[in-house]
């Protein structure tokens, strides 16, 4: 269990989004669909959460998607193939309840497309139909189109300024699909305004919906409480009794305004250290 | 021989100072001072002070050796008894423990035992005394889960019976609350704490942090696929409890343990340097009345830019179960105690930051189960308190990780592990011990649970009795 956890392939993936290649081998034997890691880039970043994309138990790897937003994503972009990030655990949280449903909508925005894709990938294994709906700003930012495409029945893209797909959000192209009640289930993936309209579209149409909450996090063992979610009137710690919960029995509202918490001194550090350099031990 | 009643006064910062400083506030004993002081105790026939020690230190018997100046000796004799005499020395509850019990503390001037166990910890420390080796080496294999005082004392244990012994710990840091609970100013981590662990590494003792049993390979892996003997489950209580008041969510409160940990483990307190935030204003309050909240509420005071700190504490000043000295170093740092108060609500601006904690004065009524008087809210006694943080330290559950992947263990109403006397759980070859079992309690209990599951585990393998 003493890994060195080697950077062994970096890939980019859209401007801004990354494509790594972990040496995790005791991770990659336990992971499943659903499951996040912890890590930190290096020995003075914070430690962060990214979900798990993929992981190959032959070469003992896990694949993560990431997006830098900030400092801590900057200090991971920095690194180097080769280089090791200083500190990464998981498993983490529990890993996605697959069930045979029928017809399910496949929901991704932005970089929430990356957890999206090993869930769209179990549930398909399991038998179920896929309509799979992507969103991003722009066409340039959709990532992940051709291995969701390879195992969906159906793929639409909306982007807010119609560079790709539909112009618009993503509920507006789930909304026709389940008023012609060709969606059993959904789940949805993305920032919070975008699961929260998605969680409000459904709910009107009584269509099961689950999301995967992305709040802030620390150690992700259940210690420190920074990821508590309000679930359905309870304080639910995402870390350890998520990420996914019913969509409609979360609110948003608190989740949105927990994730501004520390934004003067991320904006802060993000001006402070201008280049997430690599200098990894 | 008259009675010596001239109890050492132990130095510290001057409050002024340290209120500004992460420093240690006890600067500890010169050898002088240590061995006037061994030399007031009276040498007891039947020291009463060995029994108010949960884990019974021969007490005495090292002291004696420091007031022959013999130091060395002194701490040998300690490390018979207790593995980690510099943390203990420092955070026992030494007036509820061996210092009640000591017979000079009727004529109110115990012999000041915990300044003495931490005088000669430090002095093992820096003289780098050995450890004592293993007499001869044995082939098993023993896997400790969590790298807290509990799992830290079985590990040294085991190890000095010749074990093959591996730590695993969730974090990128060991020590458990050692590390990421109690401060710097209470418990040096690089004078202390690290030097501890370091000892444990050159005995041998193996350890693999960012490990999470249970998640990464399970109890049952450890003991079938990966071929140990026997495991011991040290994972404490760091579950933190909220209160269930409306405004919990909102921004800038924080659970004692995620404020804590971002100041001692992710080093907060470096402020600028650090990479991982905490964010306080100018007021703070502080919900609770154990060392936690003690801890809590003299960390926030030495951050930049706080002028106000508030310990709200729904009973009153003697029923607070913290160690009577951090209380004292608490009044003489400044901090505010609104005793008998109890928030109801907290209450926020637009963007969902803190602004006030909405406040009820109680009154005490009869005894609860408990044995303290249970707290009544006073009618009609509502106020509003204006908090830019609040910390909430009321207390923390059983983590529950390793009951959810284990399902061999047998658990009580809220979660603990179960266990016999010797702390062995309802699964064959696996023991527990520490804030796991006995919910949160103390450093020398989680050690005392450490070492007599290491003796049961030594009994069950080999049949020899320690
Ligand atoms: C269970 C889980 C799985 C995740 N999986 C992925 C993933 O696969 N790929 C990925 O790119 N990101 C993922 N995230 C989000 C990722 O953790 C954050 O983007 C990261 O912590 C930002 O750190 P930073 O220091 O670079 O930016 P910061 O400076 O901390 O933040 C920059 C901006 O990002 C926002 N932000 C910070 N943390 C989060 C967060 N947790 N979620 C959303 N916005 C945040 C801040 O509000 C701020 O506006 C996941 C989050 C969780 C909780
Ligand atoms: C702020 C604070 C101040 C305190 N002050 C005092 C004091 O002054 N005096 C005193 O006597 N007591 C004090 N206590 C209580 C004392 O610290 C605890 O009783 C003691 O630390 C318990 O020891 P432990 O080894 O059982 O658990 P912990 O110290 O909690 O250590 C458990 C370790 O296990 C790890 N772990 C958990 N789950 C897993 C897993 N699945 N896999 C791997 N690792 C895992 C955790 O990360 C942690 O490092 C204080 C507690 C706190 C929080
Ligand atoms: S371990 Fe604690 S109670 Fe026991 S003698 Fe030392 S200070 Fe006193
Ligand atoms: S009870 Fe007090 S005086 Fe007697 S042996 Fe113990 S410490 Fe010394
Ligand atoms: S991240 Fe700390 S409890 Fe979930």
């Amino acid at each position: 269990m003493m890994n060195n956890f080697n950077i062994i392939n970096k890939n980019q993936l859209s401007p801004d989004v990354w494509r790594y290649t972990l040496s995790a081998p005791d991770i990659a034997r336990k992971r499943r669909a659903g499951h996040f890691i912890i890590l930190r880039p290096l020995a003075d970043s914070e430690r962060i959460p990214l979900t798990i994309v993929s992981s190959d138990q032959d070469q003992g790897t896990i694949d993560i998607i990431f997006q830098v937003v900030g400092a801590t994503t900057r200090d991971l972009a920095g690194l180097r193939a080769g280089e090791p990030v200083k500190d990464l655990i998981g498993p983490l949280g529990h890993p996605t309840e697959i069930a045979k449903h029928g017809t399910v909508a496949m929901v991704g925005g932005g970089v929430g497309i990356a957890p999206l894709l090993p869930i769209a990938q179990a549930f398909r294994a399991a038998g179920n139909r896929l309509v799979t709906i992507l969103g991003a700003r722009a066409r340039s930012l959709l990532i992940l189109e051709q291995e969701l495409a390879s195992i969906s029945d159906k793929v639409l893209l909306t982007t807010d300024d119609g560079s790709a797909g539909q112009k618009g959000l993503v509920t507006a192209a789930l909304e026709p699909l389940l008023v012609a009640r060709e969606i059993d289930f959904v789940m949805a993936v993305g920032p919070v305004p975008m699961m929260k309209a998605v969680a409000d579209l459904t709910r009107g149409f009584g269509v099961k919906t689950m999301v995967s909450l992305n709040p802030l996090m620390l150690d992700g063992t259940g210690m420190c409480g920074v990821c508590r979610c309000q679930v359905a009137g309870k304080t639910r710690f995402a870390c350890v009794e998520g990420p996914e919960f019913d969509a409609h029995q979360v609110d948003f509202d608190s989740l949105r305004r927990r994730l501004t918490m520390f934004r003067e001194e991320e904006k802060a550090r993000r001006e402070a250290k201008p280049s997430g350099g690599s200098h990894a031990a | 021989m008259p009675l010596d009643l001239n109890r050492v006064h132990m130095p510290e910062q001057d409050p002024a100072q340290r209120r500004r400083n992460f420093s240690e506030v006890n600067l500890g004993l010169d050898a002088e001072a240590a061995r006037r002081e061994a030399a007031r105790c009276l040498y007891c026939k039947r020291p009463t002070c060995v029994d108010g020690c949960p884990v019974h230190i021969n007490i005495p018997h090292f002291l004696a050796a420091l007031r022959d100046g013999d130091p060395d000796a002194s701490a040998r004799r300690i490390r018979q008894d207790n593995s980690l005499p510099a943390i203990c020395g420092r955070v026992c509850p030494q007036e509820t423990q061996c210092e009640l019990a000591c017979v000079l503390n009727k004529k109110g001037a115990p012999i000041a035992i915990g300044a003495l166990e931490r005088f000669v910890g430090d002095h093992a420390l820096r003289q780098n005394l050995a450890a004592e080796r293993p007499a001869a080496e044995r082939t098993e294999k023993i896997a400790i889960v969590g790298s807290g005082p509990s799992g830290l004392t079985c590990a040294g244990e085991l190890r000095k019976l010749g074990y093959q012994v591996t730590v695993f710990e969730a974090l990128h840091a060991l020590g458990g609350v050692l590390t990421y609970g109690i401060p710097e100013f209470r418990l040096s981590k690089a004078k202390v704490v690290q030097p501890e662990i370091e000892t444990l590494r050159d005995l041998g003792v193996v350890f693999a942090t960012n490990a999470v049993v249970g998640r990464l390979a399970t109890i049952e892996e450890l003991l079938n696929a990966q071929g140990f003997a026997a495991v011991y489950i040290a994972t404490g209580a760091g579950y933190p409890q909220f209160m269930g008041v409306p405004g919990e969510d909102l921004n800038y409160v924080y659970s004692a343990n995620e404020f804590l940990t971002r100041i001692n483990l992710m080093e907060a307190y470096r402020w600028n340097a650090a990479a991982t935030p905490v964010r306080v204003g100018r007021r703070v309050g502080v919900v609770g009345g154990g060392n936690t909240a003690l801890d809590a509420a003299r960390s926030a005071l030495r951050l930049p830019g706080v002028e106000e700190v508030h310990l709200i504490y729904r009973r009153s000043e003697q029923e607070m179960p913290a160690r009577t000295e951090e209380v004292k170093h608490a009044r003489e740092e400044g901090i505010i105690f609104r005793l008998l108060t109890a928030p109801v609500a907290f209450t926020g601006n637009e963007r969902g930051d803190l602004a006030a904690a909405r406040c009820v004065e109680m009154a005490l009524a009869e005894p609860d189960a408990s044995g303290r008087r249970r707290p009544v809210p006073k009618p009609g006694s509502e106020y509003l308190l204006e908090l830019d943080s609040a910390v909430i330290a009321i207390g923390t559950q059983a983590n529950p990780i390793i009951a959810q992947t284990t399902p061999g263990l047998a658990l009580t109403s809220k979660g603990y592990l179960q266990v016999d006397e010797q702390g062995r759980t309802a699964m064959p070859r696996v023991y527990a011990g520490g804030d796991i079992v006995s919910g949160s309690a103390t450093v020398i209990l989680a050690m005392g649970a450490g070492r007599t599951a290491a003796h049961a585990m030594h009994f069950d393998l080999t049949g020899q009795k320690l």
